[in-house]
């Protein structure tokens, strides 16, 4: 039976495994797309300050610079751990 | 008035030269004044896939630099009348090209010319950004393959921001994807993305597909564009893409396994 299931089990093609790749790298190419270049370097520089204090993830920040018409809005999400 | 088309593509060795000059000798085959400009400075490479090599005198950095005339540098094409071939420079490195000079330069071909096609280096660099700065149109050659995915959703995202068009809020630069390399076979046994899956993922329209084929060697070893091999796979798919190009509506070939009967496999040998 175990041997059954070995021959029947598919290999994950390598194609759809590129895709599924591609899908994630080019979202996160499209969001740093218009930024300006200081972004990640301001990035890295805030995830140290708030180390100083708290442990946290390399995901757990995202930074986020929208403009609207005469102003722009820097948004800075931090996710904290349960302490 | 002519229309600039940059090729280009973000990595190198995904078919932009081979593209660029297929294209314009398809182009000029339909009759449209055509001019092929190589922006590969310090390794230039159309004048050999042309076959133009041994008469190259002057090049677009003599013109820029008033060295030489446009005229003079022009090299027209021996086989297909309305083809010229602007080679780019051997020995100068790209910071002989100036934003300058690249424009008045194609403010004079615009004049003469139908379609302006500018064949990019790889890379994202100067000579790249220049080769694009100028551009109505865009063709963006890709690989099924991840890091010629990936490339060219940056080469996008150039487009949309460093031209000319964008910085200028003109309409944007129109974009055009086509997959060159695309072998059916490796597609169907899962082993390559799908032409669905790279217009999913860079969602661009699709201008072209051009499989894979043994013709593409052959026709850059003789200097002899692709699209003169008309009996040739590829030779065909180009020829299809010209006319999308042109507005014409075409099916789709190529993207699918071909399945040869016993008697072409028999006497149909290899020729593709």
């Amino acid at each position: 039976m175990k041997l059954l299931e070995f021959l029947k089990r598919e290999r994950k093609k390598s194609a759809s495994v590129a895709k599924e790749r591609l899908q994630i790298i080019v979202a996160h190419q499209r969001g740093q797309r218009g930024q300006p270049d200081y972004m990640p370097l301001l990035e890295r520089e805030l995830l140290e300050v708030i180390r100083r204090y708290v442990q946290v993830d390399d995901d757990a920040i995202q930074i986020s610079l929208d403009s609207e018409d005469n102003c722009s809005v820097l948004e800075l999400n931090v996710t904290l751990p349960k302490s | 008035m002519a229309k600039i088309i940059v090729v280009t593509s973000g990595k190198g060795g995904v078919g932009k030269t081979t593209s660029a000059a297929a294209i314009s000798t398809g182009l000029a085959l339909r009759g449209k004044k055509t001019v092929v400009i190589d922006f590969d400075v310090g390794l230039r490479n159309l004048d050999l896939i042309m076959g133009c090599e041994r008469r190259v005198v002057y090049d677009l950095v003599n013109v820029i630099q008033g060295e030489a005339g446009l005229n003079q540098a022009l090299i027209r094409d021996k086989r297909v009348e309305n083809l010229f071939i602007l080679p780019a420079s051997q020995t100068r490195d790209k910071d002989a090209l100036t934003q300058e000079g690249v424009e008045r330069i194609l403010e004079q071909l615009k004049q003469d010319f139908d379609f302006i096609l500018c064949d990019s280096p790889a890379g994202i660099e100067r000579g790249a950004q220049l080769a694009m700065y100028f551009a109505d149109e865009a063709i963006v050659v890709t690989n099924p393959e991840v890091s010629s995915v990936r490339d060219s959703d940056r080469i996008l995202g150039l487009l949309g921001s460093k031209t000319r068009r964008a910085e200028q809020s003109l309409d944007p630069v129109k974009e055009h994807l086509l997959i060159t390399r695309y072998n059916p076979s490796r597609v169907t046994s899962g082993d390559m993305l799908t032409l669905d899956d790279i217009r999913e993922i860079l969602s661009v329209d699709l201008l072209g597909l051009i499989p894979e084929s043994e013709a593409v060697l052959r026709a850059s070893n003789q200097g002899v564009p692709v699209t003169h091999d008309a009996a040739s796979d590829a030779g065909q798919a180009y020829s299809d893409t010209v006319s999308r190009l042109l507005g014409e509506d075409m099916p789709l070939r190529f993207h699918e396994v071909q399945r040869r009967g016993l008697l072409n496999r028999m006497f149909g040998g290899g020729r593709r």
